[in-house]
């Protein structure tokens, strides 16, 4: 009897917790999912025949909904309880590497904008010679 | 009454015990989301240094598709067996565990050893990391991620050892499931890196 209801009370707390974190349905979804997006970007890749700009934005959707697919199928993102701390820091982080990414590609292909090709920088140096 | 209080007590405990578990995995997801930061800065440094080859070969040149894909299913389907590993455990079959870790270790170091095949192929061309910019970068990314993949297989050797030990308790649960995470990150940065190194890389973007 007594053994029974401790059993109970932690049973409730798991599944209060875990509302049915891990399962075989949610693994075998994700699994297959990332199969579909991971053949599609290599197919296209390889046999595709679209130009690169359209290339580029088909696969980094692929990818993306492979990443959001993985998060909320094999890392269980999004599906505690409140207050949904996991999701919270999953956001911030994503939040980082986006300003940090894109940021850096910003900043470095401005520079290379305002940066003298060799054949310009040899001009000026020369033009600069003998002052 | 001594006795409802005595086994309110223990449930308290109990309760005490799963939350401070329940923070520890937490915990370990904050630092997987650091990880990510240190991952976002090598992306970065490769987007910026990827056309400059001085001479040496282009994405387009060295990477080899079939290969990478290859790679690619070997980490992904043990992503999924880890999965299993942990379902397994959770369930209290000790067996199936070791069984699914014994998988996902086996398909771990299967990628492990092909990434290193083709580093070394690289390398013994003439393109190493000291080659160009391009190369240094893609090195430092791709090795990033293979030394991460070492590691988490040193942890499971340890973890399948840890079970056989002690078998499935609160505190080898609690490890396996932060295993489970680590593996699974593992994967999900696996994804840009098969997307924006190799496929770009062969787009030539």
């Amino acid at each position: 009897m007594k053994n029974n209801s401790r059993n109970e009370a932690v049973d409730v707390m798991v599944s209060m917790h875990q509302p049915e974190e891990a399962t075989l349905k949610k693994y075998v979804i994700g699994f297959v999912g990332s199969l579909v997006l991971t053949f599609s970007a290599y197919l296209l890749t390889q046999y595709g025949a679209m130009n690169k700009p359209v290339m580029v934005i088909i696969l980094a959707v692929l990818a993306l909904s492979q990443f959001v697919l993985q998060l909320v199928y094999f890392l269980h993102v999004g599906k505690e309880f409140s207050p949904r701390l996991k999701l919270l820091v999953t956001i911030f982080m994503v939040m980082i590497v986006f300003i940090l990414v894109a940021g850096s590609i910003w900043i470095m292909n401005n520079l290379n904008g305002r940066m003298m090709t060799h054949s310009n920088m040899v001009k000026y140096m020369n033009s600069q010679d003998g002052l | 009454m001594s006795e409802a209080a005595g086994e309110l007590k223990i449930t308290n405990e109990l309760i005490a015990k799963y939350d401070k578990d329940t923070k520890t995995v937490f915990g370990f997801w904050v630092y997987l989301m650091t990880d990510c930061v240190l991952f976002a800065s090598l992306f970065a440094v490769f987007a910026v240094l990827r056309h400059n080859t001085y001479g040496g070969p282009t994405a387009q040149n060295l990477f080899s598709l079939p290969y990478v894909m290859l790679e690619t299913m070997a980490l992904l389907t043990s992503s999924f067996t880890a999965g299993l590993a942990l379902l397994s455990a959770q369930r209290k079959r000790l067996k199936h565990t070791l069984f699914w870790f014994g998988v996902t270790f086996t398909l771990g170091l299967t990628f492990l050893v092909l990434e290193l095949a083709e580093f070394s192929r690289f390398v013994a061309q003439g393109d190493s990391w000291r080659r160009s910019g391009f190369l240094s970068s893609y090195f430092t990314l791709v090795g990033t991620h293979g030394l991460h993949i070492t590691i988490g297989l040193i942890w499971m050797i340890v973890m399948m050892v840890f079970i056989l030990k002690r078998g499935l308790n609160d505190t080898t649960l609690k490890r396996i499931r932060m295993l489970s995470l680590f593996w699974h990150f593992l994967d999900v940065v696996w994804i840009f890196i098969f997307t924006i190194v190799y496929l770009f890389g062969v787009l030539g973007v």
